[in-house]
């Protein structure tokens, strides 16, 4: 389809703005740009259009199943996209004097309360935009704490060669060397990799749990003290935290720190790859690192402060405030009995989902999964040469989302499933039926799953042309 | 108590029997007993009215000022009405990463149309996807720019302090020296800068037009840099650009913004956006997602996240960045924006932006509030005050008027094109009044 330059036609446009009512100001010509830029001329219907079309090759958790494993699809209430686009919020400028937005301030210092009580933390910053920026801001807590302490030999953080590509990533933006341990077979932390691993110079391990594999690690408490006594500090990944909340809290499990991302487990929507919202949770004794500045609430109302030894700022102002709202929405919906019930529900889902493949699937460990399970490709793949890619493509055409695939890197031709609590039963009928039906395509015609998707606005794109030679923004014609 | 489960506790119950179990609580089973929680002490749940209701009373507990004159890295436009229809459509709101190029080629494009439009904004090659806003784009622009034997970054002190700010979080985290070069009469302190400069340093940041409003010597500023082979980071206001000469004809190697005033609400600091470009040369540092033009395998156009290679998922900890979720939707919004205004539409908003701070700064240096310097500005400039600033915005907020910001012992004006000269006149006349 056309892009938007290619609807353009000079003189087109619309009326938005009036005439301007007080004289021009006048520059030094050398301050001004030499030519317009190439932006767009087109009538607002034409316009229109277009996003309506690109909307339609276009697939939302509205659309269909959405079981992206490790991202947690599910639904996103309206009611929280109602309460974000208030004009009570909408309109607050972020530098307004503080006795005219306490009611912003009261939504975030009651997101905090919130949500440390879920996750057993004592103290919350809201400022990072995203997930990694939640790790990093973590991370950098537990930089702070040890320097604090003239602790400078600990530059090292432990991160299984399960976990989340971001974990490894976000330690060497704060500066640290990554140790890989091997996982067991479970994708469980493997105690005696992690006692030889520990040592003076531990500033931490980052854990996922359940881990990418979809289990919990039963011997977390074990797990959380062999690096405690190490003298380390535990940080808790929460991109799995959509599993156990209101069951058991990353605080009661031993870890110091920990990262949400409120567009995974506080539903709020995912936006194409954003805005989130990844708050950083700690224990008392990390409170003074926090980012500047950070709510209180005190007799007259609730005022900002900078925290003593405060790690400075990870971004502007307060974060994503407005995403920080509809996650606020969420919790209040729900409540004290509403967020187990979505984990457990979850949980719930996954398994039964789970119950239908298992036996024509293979899958990665046996037994009850927690919200996710990850199935391996790799008896197709050399019995009947199709793939976990191959799998996933042919999903395509049956209107889902495919999973998360080749994640995590300990399984081969892995498919890792998240189905989430609110799809209903039905839906997960249908998709274990569908799964079933391209795995007997595939042990008949494996060629034919090569060609998937079918039934697309594209077939498969040439993906090493791309980066081969990069195409990164339309050329106009001189 | 609300909740979004559709199966009912008679479905739950027959999906418990066809795996084994009989209880929910089975589910937990291999959570060691002693972490396990008893109760989670949160209040309880709502219907959908009651927490509508408790959530609009916290918005009824702001004011929102009817004219606002504070700008300070939060800009109050006019957003055309299109726009939020576009970017609340449900399969934009709702869709993850474009992971899945053949069911999310509606978001690819969308995101390639905001690469090419910013990259014609800036002047500038290449841009990435987005990153969470201006401050963090300014940051992730300089650890972009580290070299095995440059790494020293320096700051011009006339940027934004928020944007300082992070950059020394980031660069702190990493051991990067950042040497800041305190502002001098509003505006980047050229001798020392240049001073600053050494075969070590990385790179260098300004921000033009700067925190104080005023446009910047960004040709003196590039040059210095480049003379001794440090990069030049140039930060920009996207609306001036509509304008003012752009980055890319500064010959900036990178060129960050923040990308608020392009169709978003201020809306209490965030979501914002964080837009950021830089030269073909640079385009393998530059972190985030972008997207690359390709064929299918039928031979037509198609769009897919391309040079991962550069990546957290592939390079893990070699990865030259960790951010992977950005501000797609803010990216959206921006584009929108941008093809809505159209280039005359935006070089309306921008002169218009300009004009009004013009005239405003005309009318106040009438009444004696003295411009604190007489250099090029945009849409926002610094003023001495003849009373206390704080009385004086006081006197405005009890007329609905959010004033300037209070800075360094005078005040910080902005005006855009929704500060009508009527608004402006009302403005003058109240502060006439205060300082009588």
């Amino acid at each position: 389809m056309k892009l938007l330059f290619e609807r353009s036609v000079p003189g087109r446009g619309m009326d938005l703005l009036p005439a301007c009512d007080v004289p021009a100001a006048e520059f030094d010509p050398s301050l001004l740009r030499g030519a317009a830029p190439h932006l767009p001329e087109i009538s607002e219907i034409d316009l229109g259009r277009h996003y309506t079309e690109l909307a339609k090759q276009t697939h939302g958790v509205n659309d269909g199943f959405y079981p992206l494993g490790s991202c947690t699809m599910k639904y996103n209430p309206r009611v929280n996209e109602e309460m974000a686009a208030l004009p009570g919020f909408t309109q607050i400028h972020p530098l307004q004097p503080i006795e005219t937005v306490q009611g912003c301030l009261e939504a975030l210092y009651t997101a905090e309360q919130l949500l440390c009580e879920i996750t057993g933390m004592d103290g919350m910053t809201l400022q990072p935009a995203a997930g990694a920026h939640g790790e990093y801001t973590g991370l950098q807590l537990i930089r702070s704490y040890h320097l604090s302490r003239g602790d400078t030999a600990r530059n090292k953080i432990i991160v299984p060669d399960s976990a989340h590509g971001t974990n490894p990533a976000s330690a060497s933006m704060v500066g640290y060397k990554v140790v890989s341990i091997p996982s067991n077979p479970e994708g469980g932390v493997d105690l005696e990799a992690l006692r030889a691993a520990v040592g003076p110079d531990t500033a931490g391990l980052m854990l996922t749990n359940p881990n990418t594999v979809g289990l919990f690690d039963p011997n977390i408490l074990e797990i959380t003290k062999i690096v405690h006594d190490a003298g380390g500090l535990c940080y808790y990944d929460g991109a799995n935290l959509n599993a156990v909340m209101g069951h058991v809290r990353p605080g009661d499990m031993g870890f110091d720190c920990v990262h949400l991302n409120l567009h995974k487990t506080f539903s709020t929507p995912h936006g194409g790859g954003g805005p989130g919202s990844g708050p950083a949770g700690c224990k008392e004794f990390l409170k003074p690192f926090l980012p500047t500045p950070h709510v209180k609430k005190t007799e007259t109302g609730y005022e900002l402060y900078a925290p003593e030894q405060s790690m400075g700022k990870v971004r502007s102002f307060y974060g994503n405030f407005l995403v920080v709202l509809k996650a606020l929405t969420y919790v209040l919906t729900l409540g004290k009995e509403g967020i187990p019930e979505a984990s457990a529900g979850a949980v719930l889902n996954a398994n039964y989902m789970m119950s239908k493949l298992v036996g024509s699937y293979d899958m990665a460990c046996n037994g009850l999964c927690m919200h996710e399970f990850v199935m391996d490709l790799s008896r197709q793949a050399h019995d009947y040469g199709f793939t976990a890619m191959d799998v996933a493509k042919r999903l395509l055409d049956f209107g889902m989302h495919p999973p998360t695939m080749y994640f995590p890197l300990i399984v081969h031709e892995a498919l890792m499933i998240e189905p989430t609590e609110t799809e209903s039963p039905e839906t997960l009928d249908e998709a274990a039926e569908v799964y079933l039906k391209i795995l007997a395509e595939g042990m008949e015609d494996a060629e034919k799953l090569h060609h998937a998707p079918l039934n697309c606005a594209i077939s498969r794109p040439d993906e090493v042309g791309a980066a081969r030679n990069p195409v990164v923004r339309y050329t106009f014609e001189a | 108590m609300g909740s979004y489960i559709p199966a009912t506790r008679e479905e739950r119950q027959k999906m418990l029997e066809s795996i084994g179990l009989t209880s929910m609580d089975q589910l937990y089973s291999i959570v060691p007993e002693e972490a396990l929680l008893k109760e989670l002490n949160i209040p309880e749940g709502m219907s959908e009215l009651e927490v509508a209701q408790k959530v609009s009373a916290m918005a009824d507990e702001n004011k929102k000022f009817r004219s606002i004159f504070r700008g300070a890295g939060a800009y109050h436009h006019y957003i055309p009405s299109i726009v939020k229809t576009v970017t609340s459509k449900e399969e934009f709101l709702t869709a993850y990463t474009p992971y899945q190029a053949e069911i999310s080629q509606g978001v690819l494009q969308s995101i390639f149309e905001y690469q090419t439009q910013v990259c014609e904004l800036t002047g500038m090659d290449v841009s990435n996807a987005s990153v969470y806003d201006g401050a963090v784009a300014a940051a992730e622009a300089v650890l972009m720019c580290q070299e095995r034997k440059r790494s020293t970054v320096v700051v011009s002190g006339s940027c934004d302090p928020q944007t300082l700010a992070v950059i020394k979080t980031y660069c702190g985290s990493r051991d990067v020296p950042v040497v800041v070069i305190p502002a001098v009469d509003c505006a980047t302190y050229l001798e020392a800068l240049k001073a600053a400069l050494t075969k070590e340093t990385a790179a260098v940041y300004v921000q033009s037009p700067n925190y104080y409003g005023v446009i910047e010597d960004m040709d003196a500023v590039v040059a210095a840099a480049h003379e001794v082979g440090a990069k030049a980071i140039m930060g920009a206001n996207p609306i001036s650009l509509g304008l003012l000469k752009t980055p890319g004809e500064y010959g900036a190697d990178v060129a960050v913004c923040e990308g608020q005033p392009l169709g978003m609400p201020i809306g209490f600091g965030g979501p914002y956006l964080g837009i950021m470009t830089c030269t073909q040369a640079m385009t393998r540092k530059l972190p985030g997602r972008i997207v690359g033009q390709t064929t299918d395998h039928d031979g037509r156009r198609a769009f897919v996240l391309t040079l991962q290679a550069r990546e957290q998922h592939i390079r893990r900890e070699k990865a030259s960045s960790n951010i992977c979720s950005n501000e797609a939707l803010c990216a959206m919004t921006a584009s929108v924006y941008l093809a809505a205004m159209g280039p005359k539409g935006l070089r309306q908003a921008a002169e218009s932006s300009a004009a009004h701070a013009h005239y405003l700064a005309a009318e106040l240096e009438k009444i004696g509030f003295k411009l604190r310097v007489n250099k090029p500005f945009f849409n926002e400039f610094l003023t001495d005050c003849p009373v206390a600033p704080e009385k004086i915005c006081a006197a405005l907020e009890a007329k609905g008027i959010l004033g300037g910001l209070p800075l360094d012992g005078g005040i910080l004006w902005c005006c855009t094109e929704l500060n009508s000269r009527g608004d402006i006149d009302a403005l003058v006349a109240i502060l006439k009044e205060v300082c009588a």
